[in-house]
């Protein structure tokens, strides 16, 4: 069996006194879509934080493609690693934020262009067109001299998912990628977000959109408290539920 | 006004008539009868100032102009304009960096930095400008070396501080204190999603510094900026106290040889002004060219009412 693209192992984080994750224990497979649901404060979004190193991790073990996230192991300890490494290791890790943070002072090519020119050092030749042509995916090749105030948040959102894929990600992570937007806009993100799980990519979502969860993720993993209730397929967790607190969560929700 | 009365008449038969204003009604705007008073005041103000002006011969204005163009007013206003940009210059570059070393999560240097801040913005400029001039009295040689081991060489302190290394110095380290506040307002101003962003693109946090924030922050940055740009142009003139001939003090030694104190004041002054002018149309470009991305207007619309602006920066009518 293959080594998965995520494997997390006891992750411990506290935020103060705190405790925001209590050892979550989970696996993403290669091409593997897994969505996280959970009620708000369970920890998802800061779980997904840390499998990119935007927060640190206390204890515990968690494992991109083979290294470990933001330490390197030496002498039975896990030693922190130093700023650039920590950037190194982002490159391959794409990111989509509940509220699009795009770069407000750059164009939407500019957007996309900034980090695989600026951070991978490519031509600025090579990457304007696999800018131009990402943006065709996201279906936005004509706003592409706009800036993001110009746009709507669905668009913003399409423009945020096409600047992360620009550093050609064997990873992306999505927080929540639909939670700000006006409802009438929700689809079109999510439709984008399907075409690149049928491509393969490897995704990891928080996510409030059931109907997503269900008919994209390959996994559904229900978080509360700190911790993984339960995980399985869609079909399972959202419809036969095991445990009372998944029950009561999802009735709550759908 | 005769709208006025006819849309009146409108509503009052509608009224009367018992059925609601269905009809769209031409609105009256109010009017202002306090703005006619306060036009009229200030004209008649602007009349006296206008009148004095010209009648009042003390004002001396031949003496004025003939000085306005000497070579002894243009050498002061060069040196008043390098002492402004080399000052600002430092206060700018120094400034950021004691903004960054402020916002650092080392409290070594997040304190040495807020130090710093303490000690030159506690103090009067003024103060610290005479400190740089009598600075031999404190150190009397400056040396190059090891600390606490070998020199290299030395240098008497009066030789190497002139009396404009002295002001650059004295002006250019306390700019640099307001500016650490300024750029560090600024950079606290863009959202912290903004840096996470970039972070997650694989940035450091310097490159997305100079990419990201410090971009954004300049909208945050500038006006207050300008703000400094200007003061610092004539707080220039306490400089005189180190015996450096900028625009004022050359005007001084002038007006102590002829007595034609007023005239020369008012030359002086009237260069201030217009460098201020210069420095504020000069600022309204660099805002500009900062707020791109900040409306919704594509850009051409937002170039326009960018000029609207300019046009509101001269004096006349405001809307």
């Amino acid at each position: 069996m293959a080594e998965p693209m995520v494997k997390a192992v006891q992750v411990h984080k506290s935020f103060g006194r705190v405790k925001v994750l209590n050892g979550i224990d989970l696996e993403v497979a290669r091409r593997e879509v897994l969505c996280i649901v959970g009620p708000s404060g369970s920890g998802k979004s800061t779980f997904l934080r840390c499998i990119n190193h935007l927060e640190k991790i206390d204890a515990g073990q968690l494992v991109v493609d083979g290294d470990p996230v933001g330490y390197v192991r030496r002498g039975g300890k896990m030693h922190e690693l130093g700023e650039r490494a920590v950037a190194e290791q982002r490159k391959d890790i794409g990111m989509v934020f509940q509220r699009f943070n795009l770069f407000p002072h750059m164009t939407v090519l500019q957007n996309v262009m900034e980090a695989p020119v600026r951070v991978r050092k490519e031509s600025r030749a090579t990457v304007r067109d696999r800018a131009v042509e990402l943006l065709g995916k996201v279906g936005l090749a004509d706003r592409r001299d706009m800036y993001p105030a110009q746009l709507s948040g669905g668009q913003q959102q399409r423009v945020a998912i096409a600047r992360a894929l620009a550093m050609k990600p064997k990873l992306m992570l999505f927080d929540e990628p639909t939670s700000a937007l006006d409802p009438e806009l929700v689809g079109e993100v999510l439709d984008v977000m399907r075409s690149l799980a049928e491509e393969g990519m490897t995704m990891v979502v928080v996510t409030h959109e059931m109907g997503f969860a269900r008919e994209v993720g390959d996994t559904v993993v229900f978080m509360d408290g700190g911790v993984v209730v339960e995980s399985g397929a869609p079909s399972e967790v959202l419809s036969n539920p095991r445990h009372a607190r998944t029950k009561s969560f999802l009735s709550k929700v759908l | 006004m005769s709208d006025g009365v006819s849309s009146m008449r409108v509503q009052h038969m509608m009224e009367t008539a018992g059925t609601p204003a269905a009809e769209s009604l031409p609105t009256v705007r109010r009017r202002q009868p306090g703005r006619w008073v306060a036009a009229a005041a200030l004209c008649v103000l602007l009349a006296m100032l206008i009148n004095t002006i010209f009648t009042n011969e003390r004002f001396q204005w031949d003496v004025v102009f003939h000085w306005f163009t000497s070579d002894r007013i243009f050498a002061g206003l060069g040196r008043t304009i390098q002492l402004t940009v080399i000052s600002m210059a430092i206060g700018i570059v120094l400034g950021l960096a004691l903004a960054v070393m402020r916002l650092s999560r080392n409290a070594l240097i997040s304190g040495a930095a807020w130090a710093y801040i303490w000690l030159f913005r506690g103090t009067p400029v003024f103060v610290q400008l005479l400190f740089w001039g009598f600075i031999s009295a404190l150190y009397p040689r400056l040396s190059l070396g090891v600390p606490f081991g070998p020199e290299f060489a030395s240098f008497s302190a009066n030789d190497l501080i002139s009396p404009f290394t002295a002001a650059i110095l004295g002006l250019g380290l306390n700019e640099a204190a307001y500016m650490a506040e300024i750029v560090r307002a600024g950079i606290l101003s863009v959202d912290r999603g903004q840096a996470e962003a970039a972070q997650a693109l694989g940035m450091t946090r310097g490159l997305a510094l100079r990419r990201i924030v410090l971009p954004q922050a300049m909208r945050v940055i500038v006006p207050p900026t300008g703000n400094q740009a200007i003061g610092m142009l004539k707080t220039t003139s306490l400089v005189a106290v180190l015996a450096y001939p900028e625009l004022l003090y050359s005007a001084q030694l002038i007006y102590s040889a002829n007595y034609q104190t007023i005239p020369l004041l008012i030359t002086a002054s009237l260069w201030y002004l217009l460098i201020t002018s210069v420095l504020s149309i000069g600022q309204f470009f660099v805002e500009r060219h900062f707020a791109r991305g900040t409306t919704v207007l594509a850009g051409r619309d937002d170039r326009r009412r960018s000029l609207r602006g300019l046009a509101g920066l001269l004096p006349g009518r405001r809307r």
